[in-house]
């Protein structure tokens, strides 16, 4: 918690990337192959999210900031993680799914009809809720999977071998990887496995991450291990997390949205949003304040 | 010691939790589970018992070499026949039946479960296992009587524009009975076996590896590519294995289409070729004891390379067992 805060002025003074690398020996060379942050910020206007005739989400209104982190909390079932899946346009894989009101990524409408998802989300990455490493791929090329994608199977392995090892590094993997690329992703512990999937995210070098309960499926310390992540990535990345765990929100987040629904079968509806520490210290709402009291959800 | 004897009225307690660790209902399906698996076991040791003991007197009274001679005549003295000329039509129908079928069975398995609309999907899916149930001497008829009359313009464009490739050239004229044509019936039999198999395979990719992919920025082909067919190829490998033993086993279907030939004929339109089901079928009515013995031998032969068919397939899907998903 002491660290919170302390990572935005450390990036007024150097490189993004260089404070979260900062104090690792070893990871100078992080400096001289990474590129420079282009993180964006969205912006969600009056957007309403369905599921068929179903309205799930109602009226959700929320600036997210650039390098910074957005918390979404709330109950099961409020559309939290619906919302973060309209975010990239995941949530249309569901068939019948569709969104109205606007999602801008710096302005720009990703649901416009001239807006093709797949660009979306090569821009707008995203990090699941169980740990999900291609299980037939190696560490090496897991890491890379979406490289590959990007610009075809002719790419240098020279070219390769500097994306591993800097996304591995950005999502502190590589110390305890790096004398095994070649093995399989899937035998991995699960707290490692999510931080293949953050280095496999952040190696196409998003400008925005999303993060669907990443470390719910995560024992305590490799929850830790994400958080810091989450720390030092949000120097170089717009980064949105959602959590059920009100203390995570708390640590690791500098605006937090929270959601609620009025009932079975209502719609989710965001209920306010604001700094964390306002969120969580001073609520103006009511209902936001019985849930984070721990009263209700 | 006094305090060592309980009373009378405590032994019930622990009774509760005493007795055999063994329960009868484990100990009855274990025995059921264990003579099934001795019975398969000692099955094939039967078939493959017999197999021998039954083709030793031909093997032993031919005086031409069993592998290499093509003509069949285990009945005149002395007995000359070989498996050449089987052994060929046997391979070259089903490898051309596999390179027609695989393709197609695995692009329709993936339109069914990735681009068909959900009401289309089911339909196809339940029309292909209804093919998949059709008895094979339907096919035969149907490819008699109604795909080889249809087939001579394919055929011959085949012979006019790609005659200069040897084995699409026919020097007869003759586009009838051809290894080619038992070939496409081959194909459309186990057609529905490959795109039924690969099809379940391809619907249990998870839902978590499919978005991994698309979240990605992969496309929706992208997307199969990178997570589909990897945690569906020891799936496809097996159904491409079942595929292509009932090809080589398929014996009714062939045996109304092929012209008996006992000749190695790489003019694959041309009619001609055997395969080791379609002879035995054949012949087995007009053979003397010698005969018999010899198309047991050549039962023998089928046997083994069914087997060594199978276990390459084991052998390809064990290797990457650590990459296959199944410790995910």
């Amino acid at each position: 918690m002491g660290s919170e805060g302390q990572a935005p002025v450390k990036l007024s003074v150097q490189s993004a990337v260089g404070a979260a690398a900062e104090g690792k020996v070893e990871a100078q060379r992080v400096h001289e192959v990474s590129a420079p942050s282009r993180a964006k910020r969205m912006d969600l206007n009056g957007v309403n999210i369905y599921y068929g005739k179903f309205l799930a989400v109602e009226g959700v209104n929320l600036p997210i900031e650039p390098r910074a982190v957005t918390a979404f909390i709330g109950p099961s079932g409020c559309g939290k993680s619906t919302v973060l899946r309209t975010l990239n346009r995941m949530h249309e894989v569901i068939p019948g799914a569709y969104v109205t009101g606007e999602v801008l990524l710096d302005g720009q409408d990703i649901y416009a009809s001239n807006v093709d998802p797949v660009n979306v989300r090569r821009t707008v990455g995203m990090v699941f809720q169980r740990p999900n490493p291609f299980p037939t791929m190696s560490i090496y090329d897991n890491v890379i999977a979406g490289l590959k994608l990007e610009k075809g199977r002719r790419i240098r392995k020279s070219e390769t071998d500097v994306v591993v090892e800097r996304s591995l590094r950005g999502a502190n993997l590589w110390n305890e990887v790096k004398d095994r690329l070649k093995a399989p992703g899937a035998g991995l512990s699960g707290g490692q496995q999510q931080r293949l999937c953050i280095a496999r995210a952040i190696a196409v070098e998003p400008e925005v991450l999303l993060m669907d309960e990443p470390a719910s499926a995560l024992d305590p310390i490799s929850t830790l291990a994400i958080e810091d992540l989450v720390h030092e990535l949000k120097t170089e990345f717009t980064i949105v997390i959602v959590t059920h765990n009100m203390q995570q929100a708390a640590r690791v987040s500098d605006t937090t949205a929270f959601y609620n629904l009025a009932g079975i079968g209502q719609p989710g509806k965001l209920i306010e949003y604001g700094p964390t520490q306002e969120i969580f210290s001073s609520p103006r709402e009511k209902q936001t304040e019985d849930y984070i009291s721990g009263r209700f959800g | 010691m006094a305090t060592l004897t309980r009373p009378p009225e405590d032994d019930a307690a622990p009774a509760e939790i005493e007795g055999s660790a063994v329960r009868r209902g484990d100990r009855v399906f274990r025995g059921l589970a264990l003579y099934a698996g001795i019975g398969v076991l000692v099955v094939m040791g039967a078939i493959a018992v017999f197999l021998v003991w039954r083709s030793i007197p031909s093997l032993t009274s031919n005086s031409v070499n069993f592998f290499t001679y093509q003509e069949w005549f285990p009945d005149d003295n002395p007995p000359t026949f070989g498996i050449a000329a089987l052994a060929f039509g046997t391979f070259m129908t089903a490898i051309i039946a596999m390179i027609i079928a695989v393709p197609i069975g695995i692009g329709a398995a993936l339109f069914i479960a990735y681009y068909a609309p959900r009401r289309l999907a089911a339909t196809m899916a339940f029309i292909m296992d209804v093919l998949a149930a059709v008895p094979s001497i339907i096919f035969g008829l149907w490819g008699l009587q109604f795909l080889m009359p249809n087939m001579f313009g394919l055929t011959e464009w085949m012979n006019d524009y790609l005659g200069f490739i040897p084995i699409f050239e026919n020097t007869q004229g003759i586009y009838t009975k051809s290894i080619f044509i038992a070939s496409v019936v081959l194909a459309i039999m186990i057609l529905p076996t490959m795109s039924a198999i690969t099809r379940e395979v391809f619907t249990q990719v998870p839902q978590a590896h499919r978005e991994a992919a698309l979240a990605l920025g992969a496309t929706r082909w992208e997307m199969i590519r990178v997570a589909v067919f990897p945690f569906s190829r020891p799936g496809m490998i097996s159904g491409a294995m079942l595929a292509l033993g009932r090809a080589l086993g398929e014996t009714i279907a062939v045996a109304l289409i092929l012209s008996a030939l006992f000749t190695i004929n790489w003019h694959i339109t041309e009619p001609g070729g055997n395969t080791f089901a379609a002879n035995i079928a054949l012949k087995w009515n007009e053979s003397g004891p010698n005969g018999l013995s010899a198309l047991v031998a050549s039962g023998l032969v089928l046997f083994v390379i069914t087997m060594v068919v199978n276990m390459t397939a084991r052998w390809i899907i064990a290797r990457r067992a650590e990459f296959s998903g199944a410790n995910s």
